[in-house]
Order: structure tokens, then C-alpha cells, then sequence
């Protein structure tokens, strides 16, 4: 299409109408201009992100554990990068087997069937729930009983992950052809070896590139870790015992109390870094999801 | 593909043994309840939630959705404050966001070539990969200074005008409700975008082609031949991004600040569901901690409305075009 419009523009151009030219060329202003509306608060975001997260950067700021309280200077924020690490980590450890297994209920068994349907329905709901509601639900279910623990908030990012997973796993097994699932068949393959052993692995790139989006996307949240997982000064590894503490959440912490220039500096410095490795995420994703398309391209999946 | 499926199932195979029969009957069992968690975890979420959010509403009665005197000291729990707020700061985003997202969406289906068109849907992934209390940071210590002074300039001109004064007059406030549906806007402009051209995508390159070879411009080719039969479609992506932004929490927490508030005035501070609960719930005990989990409830069913909705158009506008 975009071949064939310069040749009838061009061909057009002397027999429009001024008002219909001029129409044109303000939908097509439109269009470009909407693009620049949202590009530059990202531009201007991430210019100042850098700049004023640079000035807090260094070797001791990524590896020191945290002032006791965020209004005094020094320290560094490696409690806050491991939580947030371990907590979305162990947070994927539930979700993604969890979504891989119930993609493949829907696609290979259920179709379009009443508990596939069903199941796909209840699955966009939960995508619909609100970060800081999962995060009242781990409250109320787990919190209220087990106290404050790296887990809590894990469950509630497991949760926000969970119909992502399911969501994306399913697209990428669709597209895996039905001649590969009909030789395995045709060779005597059980139906569940041939889902293990050969539409996984076909879909495999497609599978990790959105599991690593959902991924980056939970190792951003703040409002379901607010009431799960308390905070703590020092590093903490293990999920299922003591308060912890993420980036996120210190970003947050530090936020109330700007005007001190320590939270002001500490706040931006975790902000940086939680956007390179949010953006790291995103960025394999996507190197994944890549060479996924080349690969298809020359047909050797 | 079902048909597939069910083959082996159906036409028992020869000398097929039985341990082969139960590894995929197993394997099966295994994935339907793995979906089945998806029904598990959604029951618990109503349960756990209302359960906990019922002493504040059986006390409080109707009163907690239609009177807005919230004062947690005194015990008053009225959150229709809480509820206009969510909705005013969801609408302002919706303003701004709409016309464009429609506009990225076209650039990238109708107008950019294929190089163009994928350079900007990475710098649109890069905006929805920024946490939000990245911009909620932004916002609130960046932005809110500069943005003042056009709020004061707006309220000075239409302060004395009798309706639109009862919004736009008054003190205005950089950290306001205003910045808050500003940044929400930025936040929702991804997935509305992503949304409204799956939408396009729907339409067929030849009825493009048909109106552009009868002598339309490209703008009215998109008149006659697209937007007609994208409505649906692009009604549902705004219903999306409406129920994400009125979810969306600490973004609007760091932009609002701590004290609940409730104005009509847009460039003052106000108050939403979600930002009460973030900013409020460490704190609270008692009645307040359950009024504010109810706050909650009424949030996740708001945001289940509006969701369901946008789903079912999207679905029909997308069944629609497979007739």
C-alpha cells in the first residue's frame, strides 16, 4: 500500500481541491505530530532519569547496603537491586509454569471448547485486576498470616505475570504449524511427547521473549510489594524469611522525603538502575524474539 | 488443530499399551488445572478482599459509595470523593491520549514506511517498559515546577467563567490532578495504541486500495474505507486504557501526595481509589484498614466493568470481520 500512494498522490495532486488537500495534510500533520506528543515527555523522562541518576552512580552506591533511614546521606542501594531480583525471580519460578502449562490446556487440548473458553475469558479478567487490588488480595490471604516476607510480594507479582504468560504462550504456540504436531503424531509420538519434545521447542524463542517482557514488567511494580513486603536496610536472599525491600519500593520511600538531597540522589540513582535492568529485559526479549524471526524466515524451525 | 487433538484420542491406536495412554491422560490433567488456577486465584481475590472490606461496608452501609465525608479519624467512610477523583483523572487521560494514540496507530498502519513504522513501535515499547513510579517520580518533582505556571495562566483566563471556572479556576497546583491525567495519558498511550491498530489491521488492504484508486486522498480513504469499519474495535481499545488508568496506582501517589482531598477543581489536588490505598495503608488499623481494602473492591469492580465491556466490543468487532 505504501508502494502504490506516492504514484496516485503524485498523479492526483494538481486536479484536488484546496480545502481537500488541505484536509489531507492536516490528517497527515496529525498522525506525525501525535507520534512527537508522546516521544518527547520520553525524551525529556529519560534524559533527566540518566543525568540526575548519574550524579548518585558509583561502585559503592550499587554494592553498599541501605542508610537505616532514607533522610541520611551514604550507603547504597544493593539490598533494594537483590530483592528485586530475587522477588521477580521467584515470582517467574510460579507464573511461568504455571501460564507455559495452562497455554498449552488451550491450545493443544481445549480449542475452542466451553473450558477453554472459559479459562481465556477468566484469564483477560485477571489481566484487568489492578496491581495495587493483587496487592490488597496477598494481604488479606497471605500477609495477615505470615507476616511481611520477600513471598508475599512474589505471589502478588506472580499474580500480575500469570495471564501475561498465559496470554502470549498461547499466541506463539498457534503459530507453530499443525505438520510438525501431525508428523510427530504420524511416527507414533504420544500427543504429550510431541507437545514436549516438538511444539515446545518450535515455540520456544517466541515463549521466552514474552515471558521476559511479563518479566520486566513485574520487576517494575511498586504498589502490590507496598503491603507485602515490608523493608529492610540489609540484604536479604531469602524470600521466605524477614522483610525485604526492592528498587521499586525504594524509589518510592526515598520520594517522600525529596527535600532531603540524600533521598533526592538515592531516589534517582535507584530509578536509573531499575530502568537499565527493566530495559535489559525488554531488550533480550526482543534479541530473542528476533533471531525467532529469522529463524522461521529460512524455515528451519 | 482440534481435530487433531482429538484423533488419538478417538481412533484407539493399535498395540497402543496402556502406561502410554495414562502418561497423556496425566500430562493432560495436569495442564486443564493448571488453567483451572487462573479460576482458583479469581475466586480468592473476591473472597479474601470481600471478606476483609465487609466490616467498613456492612458498617457504612450505601453511604460508602454515595456521600464524600472521609475522615478516617472520626470514622467517616464516604469514598465517593475517592471514586470521582479515579474517574476525573481517568477522563483527563482518556483527553489527551485518544486523539493520540489514534494518530500513532495510523501513522504507523497507514502512513510510515516499514522501517519508520518499526523504529516507532520500539520507542513505543520503551515507553511502556518505564515504571510507573519512575514517572510518578517525574512528574511530581520535574515536571509539576514548569507546568504550573500554564496551569495559573489557564485558571486566571477561565477562573470567572460561571461552569468552566468550577474546574479550571482556583489555586493552581503543579502536583494536581491535571499532571496526574497527564501522566496517565503517557502510560496509557502503549497499549491504546497497540490495540487500536490491531484494529486497523482488520481492514483489508484492497478496500484501501479501492478508495484510493476512485480518487480519494489518503484522508478520505481512511474516512470511507477504515473508520467505519474500525469503530468497535477502537471503542474497545479506549475502554481498555480507560480501565488501566484508573487502575494504575503510585504513579498518581507520588503525584497527589498523602492527604486525601476531594475538588472539583482539576489543577488542585484530589484524591483516587488507588492512591488513598498506596499511600494510606501502612498507617491504617482497624476500620480504616478495612475501608480502605473496600476501596479496593470497588476499584477491581469498576475496572471488571469497564474491562468486560471492552472486551466484548473488541470480540465483536473482530468476529464481525471474520464473517
Amino acid at each position: 500500500m505504501t508502494a502504490t500512494q506516492p504514484s496516485s498522490a503524485v498523479t492526483l495532486q494538481r486536479s484536488l481541491s484546496p480545502g481537500r488537500r488541505a484536509r489531507n495534510a492536516l490528517a497527515t500533520a496529525w498522525m506525525v505530530g501525535a507520534l512527537a506528543m508522546a516521544l518527547v515527555p520520553l525524551a525529556f523522562l529519560v534524559g533527566y532519569v540518566v543525568r540526575a541518576g548519574m550524579k548518585a552512580f558509583s561502585w559503592s552506591f550499587i554494592t553498599n547496603d541501605l542508610p537505616v533511614v532514607t533522610t541520611l546521606p551514604g550507603g547504597g542501594i544493593a539490598p533494594a537491586i537483590v530483592g528485586t531480583l530475587v522477588i521477580t525471580g521467584f515470582a517467574a519460578l510460579l507464573a511461568v509454569p504455571l501460564g507455559v502449562l495452562a497455554a498449552i490446556y488451550l491450545n493443544e487440548y481445549g480449542g475452542k471448547g466451553r473450558i477453554a473458553s472459559l479459562v481465556r475469558f477468566l484469564s483477560e479478567v485477571m489481566s484487568g485486576v489492578p496491581s495495587v487490588v493483587m496487592g490488597l488480595f496477598i494481604f488479606t490471604l497471605y500477609t495477615l498470616r505470615e507476616g511481611l516476607q520477600g513471598l508475599g510480594g512474589s505471589l502478588a507479582l506472580a499474580c500480575l505475570m500469570l495471564p501475561i504468560v498465559i496470554r502470549s504462550t498461547e499466541e506463539m504456540l498457534r503459530l507453530v504449524p499443525v505438520e510438525l504436531r501431525q508428523g510427530s503424531l504420524a511416527l507414533g509420538c504420544p500427543q504429550w511427547r510431541t507437545i514436549v519434545t516438538v511444539v515446545l521447542p518450535a515455540g520456544a524463542p517466541g515463549i521466552v521473549s514474552g515471558v521476559m517482557l511479563a518479566i520486566a514488567r513485574a520487576a517494575g511494580e511498586t504498589a502490590p510489594l507496598l503491603f507485602t513486603i515490608g523493608l529492610t536496610s540489609t540484604t536479604n536472599v531469602n524470600v521466605f524469611k524477614g522483610t525485604n525491600t526492592t528498587l521499586s519500593a525504594q524509589i518510592f520511600a526515598n520520594a517522600q522525603n525529596m527535600v532531603f538531597p540524600a533521598a533526592r540522589d538515592r531516589a534517582w540513582g535507584a530509578a536509573l538502575t531499575l530502568v537499565v535492568i527493566v530495559l535489559v529485559f525488554s531488550l533480550a526479549a526482543r534479541f530473542v524474539s528476533g533471531r525467532f524471526a529469522t529463524r522461521t524466515q529460512h524455515g528451519t524451525v | 488443530m482440534t481435530i487433531i487433538s482429538a484423533e488419538p484420542a478417538t481412533v484407539e491406536p493399535f498395540g497402543l499399551t496402556g502406561s502410554r495412554r495414562w502418561g497423556d491422560r496425566a500430562f493432560r490433567a495436569v495442564t486443564l488445572a493448571s488453567g483451572l488456577v487462573v479460576l482458583l486465584i479469581l475466586g480468592l481475590i473476591a473472597w479474601s478482599t470481600g471478606s476483609k472490606a465487609w466490616p467498613a461496608l456492612h458498617h457504612t452501609g450505601f453511604a460508602f459509595i454515595t456521600t464524600d465525608d472521609w475522615v478516617p479519624n472520626a470514622g467517616h467512610f464516604g469514598a465517593f470523593g475517592l471514586i470521582y477523583g479515579t474517574l476525573i483523572c481517568a477522563v483527563i487521560a482518556l483527553m489527551f491520549a485518544v486523539p493520540t494514540s489514534v494518530g500513532i496507530a495510523l501513522f504507523i498502519t497507514e502512513l510510515a514506511p516499514a522501517r519508520l513504522a518499526r523504529t516507532a513501535t520500539t520507542l513505543l515499547d520503551l515507553l511502556a517498559a518505564v515504571p510507573s513510579v519512575v514517572y510518578g517520580l517525574w512528574a511530581a518533582y520535574v515536571l509539576a515546577t514548569p507546568i504550573q505556571h500554564q496551569y495559573q495562566h489557564v485558571s486566571d483566563a477561565l477562573g470567572g467563567v460561571p461552569i468552566l471556572g468550577r474546574f479550571f479556576g482556583g489555586d493552581a497546583q503543579g502536583r494536581s490532578i491535571m499532571t496526574a491525567g497527564i501522566i496517565l495519558a503517557i502510560m496509557i498511550v502503549p497499549i491504546v495504541t497497540s490495540l487500536a491498530r490491531d484494529a486497523l489491521a482488520t481492514v483489508p488492504q484492497s478496500d484501501r486500495a479501492g478508495a484510493l484508486a476512485l480518487g480519494a486522498t489518503r484522508w478520505e480513504a481512511l474516512r470511507v474505507a477504515v473508520f467505519p469499519r474500525v469503530r468497535g474495535g477502537i471503542v474497545g481499545a479506549v475502554m481498555l486504557g480507560l480501565g488501566r488508568a484508573m487502575g494504575e496506582t503510585i504513579a498518581v501517589a507520588l503525584i497527589l501526595g498523602p492527604i486525601p482531598q476531594v475538588t472539583t477543581h482539576v489543577f488542585s489536588q484530589g484524591s483516587t481509589l488507588a492512591s488513598v490505598i498506596a499511600l494510606n495503608f501502612g498507617e491504617a488499623s482497624g476500620d480504616f484498614k478495612s475501608a480502605l481494602i473496600a476501596c479496593g473492591v470497588i476499584l477491581l469492580l469498576l475496572t471488571l466493568v469497564i474491562n468486560s465491556a471492552a472486551r466484548a466490543l473488541v470480540r465483536r468487532s473482530e468476529r464481525r470481520l471474520e464473517a
